[in-house]
């Protein structure tokens, strides 16, 4: 991988450390633009503190989803789990079309507040896009392609491992990408219900009315999603299969 | 051996393979020739289980085909996909070396057999192996799916249309390395092709499809002089099909000994029947010298030497 291509992800991770040095010593700053604001600067928890826990709430769930996003979107692409591939995609629309405070909803009576339920949530509404994209992926193969590994004599799994899911990675991928962002996103509502994240500065702004509380916690998150999705694009073009 | 008894492929109700027998020996060069959709590339699929018959019994080497784990048995079957079918993100070095892979060969051995293979369908220009399908023409392509049928030498060959996509001139070259190869290793060979000039020039035995049955099964020649019926005729494209059975043939396979006196024209001994009754018309001679590069006469071939598969 040369230096060029990672350019673009050096800069966004370079923004964010840059950001979470500053932002601690901005409090004149934020004195000066919010004037009227007693406490501009958000100090309850470090800011380095809660873009950690953000990342965590966001690798956690869509690494889990990915795990069983990917494995089913395989399961119903084979003879044996084809029969369940209408209805996986009804559900996993279904899940998509909650928002996702409705999942919260129904996850914190389940487990209770923090950051579990919130886990929870991600999960499901990162499963939908992981899913659809495995089976577009995996069912765009050619049929020559599988055709010709079947005639070489590769066993499915070989099929399945050396054939189709490298030419289905790109799709998947993409896939994932999209997880990641929207969690990225999504992961702040998860301080409405206790989970420590780059929400907690956003929903504290909000019911006090502290614009600056939010517009910090916001920098924050859109670096963070930027830096994610820069290295979702190093993985997805220019590098060998 | 590879053998079909009663063997039948349905599609929606329709015997798209109509209880099809053939028995195929060992090294015999045979090609499956018929119109588009008439059960030639199913038949093949058939013979490596790719798909499964519903009627009938397919057996390769005694061994029915639908015993045992079909990955085995295809890696002993080199298959030529009529569609190309390369793996797109491998190198044609991968393509070619997945055989060889799956049965576990040594690096270097995997190696030099690639080597190997390129040179022989004519690719081992610099760099070539280590382009991806995609970076090939068509014709490329082709002989890529050539070679990786090849690569671990099965004693079997299925080969769906694997000259499709060439030129002439490459085709031709080809098709001479695939007979020159049948000549070597003694395989057993079946070719699908709707090119009959291609089934007359390879196939020791042609076996004519028509809407899944056998219309006709014999040797070029009983073809060509003893058509089953008008459709045969006509798909062999009448009289002038002899002329394609001449380009199949050359003049050392039929000439005479020598004789004592000078015929007046001559030829060389590698050029096709068809060359020497061109130059039988051009010249004006009806009996021509067989002769090497050197002059050094060797045989001579008359006009009725031509067709030896003529019935007396
Ligand atoms: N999977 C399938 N489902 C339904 N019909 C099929 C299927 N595969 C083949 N057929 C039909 O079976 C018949 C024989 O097909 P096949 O591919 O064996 O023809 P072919 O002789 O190889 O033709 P071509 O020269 O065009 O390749 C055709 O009518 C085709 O439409
Ligand atoms: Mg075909």
């Amino acid at each position: 991988m040369t230096l060029r291509a990672l350019r673009p992800v050096l800069l966004m991770a370079a923004l964010l450390a840059g950001l979470l040095v500053l932002l601690p010593r901005s409090a004149l700053l934020f004195h000066a633009l919010f004037p009227s604001l007693d406490r501009p600067l958000y100090t309850r928890a470090s800011f380095l503190d809660l873009t950690l826990a953000h990342i965590r709430l966001v690798l956690g769930a869509t690494g889990a989803a990915a795990l069983v996003g990917v494995s089913a979107g395989i399961f119903v692409t084979r003879e044996a789990g084809r029969r369940l591939l209408p209805l996986l995609s009804a559900t996993a629309a279904i899940g998509q079309t909650f928002p996702p405070v409705a999942v919260l909803a129904l996850t914190v009576p389940v487990l209770g507040y923090g950051s579990g339920a919130t886990l929870v949530a991600l999960f499901v509404y990162a499963l939908l896009p992981i899913i659809a994209n495995t089976v577009t992926g995996l069912e765009g193969v050619e049929r020559s392609t599988l055709e010709a590994a079947d005639g070489m004599g590769f066993t499915p799994l070989r099929r399945l491992l050396q054939i189709e899911l490298p030419l289905a990675a790109p799709v998947i991928l993409a896939g994932i990408r999209t997880s990641a962002i929207i969690n990225v996103g999504t992961a702040t509502v998860g301080s409405t219900v206790g989970a420590l994240s780059l929400g907690s500065p956003i929903i504290e702004g909000l019911s006090g009315s502290n614009t600056a509380y939010v517009v910090q916690g916001a920098i924050l998150v859109a670096t963070l999603a930027l830096l994610i999705d820069r290295l979702f694009a190093l993985g997805s073009d220019g590098t060998p299969a | 051996m590879i053998t079909l008894a009663g063997v039948s492929k349905l599609y929606g109700g329709r015997r798209v393979v109509d209880r099809l027998d053939l028995a195929l020996t060992d090294g015999s060069f045979n090609v499956i020739v018929g119109p588009s959709g008439c059960g030639k590339s199913t038949t093949l699929r058939m013979m490596n289980a790719l798909i499964p018959a519903d009627e009938g019994r397919i057996t390769v080497n005694g061994r029915d085909v639908r015993d045992g784990d079909p990955a085995i048995l295809r890696r002993g079957i080199g298959y030529v996909i009529q569609a190309g079918g390369l793996f797109p993100h491998w190198s044609v070095f991968d393509n070619i070396a997945t055989v060889p892979r799956l049965l576990g060969w040594p690096k270097a051995r995997v190696a030099e057999r690639v080597a190997a293979l390129l040179a022989m369908v004519g690719l081992q220009a610099d760099g070539l192996a280590r382009r991806r399908p995609s970076e090939l023409s068509g014709g490329q392509q082709q002989r890529v799916g050539v070679a990786r049928a090849l690569a671990a030498d099965p004693p079997i060959l299925l080969m769906d249309e694997p000259f499709g996509a060439l030129d002439p001139v490459t085709r031709h070259g080809l098709q001479d390395e695939l007979k020159a190869i049948h000549k070597a290793t003694g395989k057993t060979i079946v070719l699908v092709t709707h090119d009959i000039e291609e089934a007359l020039k390879l196939g020791e035995r042609i076996i004519m499809l028509e809407e899944g049955r056998i219309a006709q099964d014999g040797t070029p020649a009983a073809i060509v002089h003893r058509p089953a019926n008008a459709r045969v005729r006509d798909f062999i494209g009448g009289e002038e099909a002899i002329l394609k059975l001449l380009a199949g043939a050359t003049v050392a396979q039929v000439m005479r000994p020598v004789a004592s006196e000078a015929a007046g024209a001559s030829i060389a001994p590698g050029a096709t029947l068809s060359a020497a009754l061109a130059h039988m018309v051009a010249s004006g001679h009806r009996t021509l010298d067989v002769s090497e590069a050197d002059g050094r006469r060797i045989g001579r071939i008359g006009f009725e030497d031509l067709d030896p598969g003529r019935p007396a």
